[in-house]
């Protein structure tokens, strides 16, 4: 893992308009979520962790490496983004040729290039597109090509700024299970997410912003519980933990499956007799 | 208000059809919500509803769409804005780009229909009240936040009081915040009787706004229903949209249920039955 400090960060793009006031942070390995209103310096944080941006006062450390004292193309190496917005990225006209750019500007050879960018485009589902023009895909099509590009260059930090714009509930999951596995392996994944049930879901850290300070780090559980956190960020709970919270539960559930446990346990009388029953429906379920 | 029979079309130069035999009615006050995987036709039936298709996209066009009795294909674009109004994804796509307050922004497409500075200044206030954003009027549209400018879209399209508002997936660039802002707004068009096709992939927010659900799978209707209906189908699982969290916990001690809730008071109240009948 490649730990990631930002310690006493300020930035601002005018003078006058602060958009990022004292901000410190660190980033663990496994999937972080940083949530939040429009506004509140989200997508300014992204670009300062792969050096795009440089902060004004404080300092942004990729491991080692202090961002302000490295050009981005080095820091490129290890802290791969995808942009919201895949028209701001995208600038081949074969799919393939977008997806091999990055790991050939890291010095891989052409040969590995391909590997690398098929291995990718397999994990997005769009191995069978990779002599298309991107301009004639689907936004989210071009937003998988994005996704598909930075996972190409095998760093060891991903950063996603709003990976689910435009997905249907497939492209959702795809999304979230690359997150997963990019988390799984050990990578340090930092997202900007508006979902918050594919929070609760994929996440294991979360991160609140408003008004260019962080609010409140910490599980899913601890920050979907904190009222006051929700009401100044202006995000609602995920749909589980809502319910969870509505029945009177103990436990605040995050995921479909840990209510359906839960419930079972503390409402269900013949729990045992449930139990076997759950186990038997399962394959048919699929929750 | 709406009625489609027997609509089949495909876009230019293309083979396949990106819309296949649909039929559907949509009542008067009625908010249908239509769902379905990228590519299943979703943008193209909102095209159908207010004649982009077949008049501006051309290609193969067979079957009827009435609006407000009016026949979409024998009618044109200029009349049919003035009986179903789109609004688009992205509100910038919407604007005029020519304005550079709220209020002009506003007035535009019915300063090119040439209706008069009363019924403008009218509809302006009737339409601005109605989406909360009065306060807007005199700010610059482009500097407004995600959810405030959606709602101006929204504006914009209504002040031409079309029968019928269609809107594609009109809050997947939102934030949270702007996500509820333009929910809260198509509910208080319901509630005024406004008749609504809205298409969004967000199952919860739809089970909680629409009266019925239109299911799109490879440009086929799979099934028009009530939420219930179309989260406790037996097939929902393969028509690749999303599936409510709550109706999936329901399914799950209920896996027979034709029925299930998608809204989280309904779900309250069937688990705490489900209690009952079962200490």
């Amino acid at each position: 893992m490649l730990p990631i400090t930002i310690d006493g960060v300020s930035f601002s793009y005018t003078p006058e308009a602060p958009v990022l006031t004292d901000v410190s942070l660190q980033f663990k390995a496994g999937a972080t979520a940083v949530i939040g209103q429009n506004g509140a310096g989200k997508t300014t944080l992204m670009k300062l962790l792969n050096g795009l941006l440089k902060p004004v006062t404080g300092s942004v450390r990729i491991g080692a490496i202090d961002t302000r004292e490295h050009p981005t193309s080095a820091i490129a190496r290890h802290v791969g983004l995808v942009f919201q917005n895949p028209d701001d990225q995208i600038f081949k006209h074969r799919v393939k040729d977008e997806v091999e750019f990055g790991p050939l500007n890291i010095g891989k050879s052409a040969a590995q290039a391909q590997e690398l960018a098929l291995t990718a485009l397999e994990r997005v589902g769009l191995r069978a597109k990779v002599d298309e023009n991107p301009y004639d895909l689907s936004y989210a099509e071009r937003k998988q090509i994005c996704v598909a590009s930075i996972l190409a260059m095998d760093t060891r930090v991903v950063v996603f700024d709003e990976p689910t714009i435009s997905q249907d509930a497939v492209g959702v999951r795809r999304m979230g299970e690359i997150v997963r596995g990019l988390a799984d392996e050990g990578k340090t994944v930092i997202s900007i997410v508006h979902d918050m049930n594919f929070v609760a879901e994929y996440f294991d850290w979360v991160v609140v912003m408003a008004n260019g300070r962080v609010l409140q780090t910490g599980s899913p559980e601890a920050v979907f519980q904190n009222k006051m956190t929700l009401a100044l960020a202006h995000v609602e709970a995920p749909a589980m933990g809502k319910l969870s919270t509505a029945m009177g539960m103990s436990n605040f559930s995050l995921t479909v499956e840990s209510f359906v446990a839960e419930f079972a346990a503390e409402f269900v009388t013949e729990l045992q007799d449930f139990q076997n029953k759950l186990r038997g429906d399962r394959g048919e379920m699929k929750l | 208000m709406i009625s489609v029979n027997g609509l089949t079309y495909h876009y230019p130069n293309t083979q396949q059809p990106a819309l296949q035999q649909i039929s559907l009615a949509v009542r008067h006050g009625e908010t249908l919500g239509v769902l379905g995987a990228n590519g299943s036709g979703k943008s193209t039936l909102c095209y159908a509803l207010m004649g982009l298709v077949p008049h501006f996209y051309k290609g193969g066009y067979t079957g009827q769409v009435t609006v407000d009795r009016i026949s979409v294909a024998n009618s044109h674009l200029g009349e049919m804005a003035q009986h179903a109004g789109l609004v688009f994804q992205n509100p910038i796509n919407q604007f005029s780009g020519a304005k550079l307050t709220v209020e002009d922004e506003i007035a535009f497409g019915m300063e090119n229909l040439g209706f008069a500075p009363s019924v403008m200044r009218e509809r302006i206030e009737w339409v601005s009240e109605m989406l909360r954003i009065t306060q807007l009027l005199q700010r610059n549209p482009y500097q407004l936040s995600g959810g405030q400018m959606q709602r101006v879209a929204i504006a914009s399209v209504l002040a031409l009081r079309p029968q019928v508002l269609i809107l594609d997936e009109p809050t997947s660039q939102l934030d949270p915040l702007g996500t509820s802002e333009v929910f809260e707004a198509l509910r208080s068009l319901r509630r005024e009787g406004m008749t609504t096709v809205i298409v969004e992939h967000k199952a919860e927010l739809l089970a909680e706004s629409c009266d019925r659900l239109c299911v799109l799978k490879d440009a086929e209707v799979q099934i028009v229903d009530s939420p219930n209906v179309v989260f406790g189908h037996p097939d929902v699982q393969q028509w690749g949209i999303e599936i409510p969290r709550y109706s999936q916990v329901f399914k799950a001690f209920v896996p027979t249920a034709a029925d299930v809730p998608a809204t989280l008071p309904d779900t309250v109240e069937r688990l705490e039955n489900y209690v009952a009948d079962h200490d």
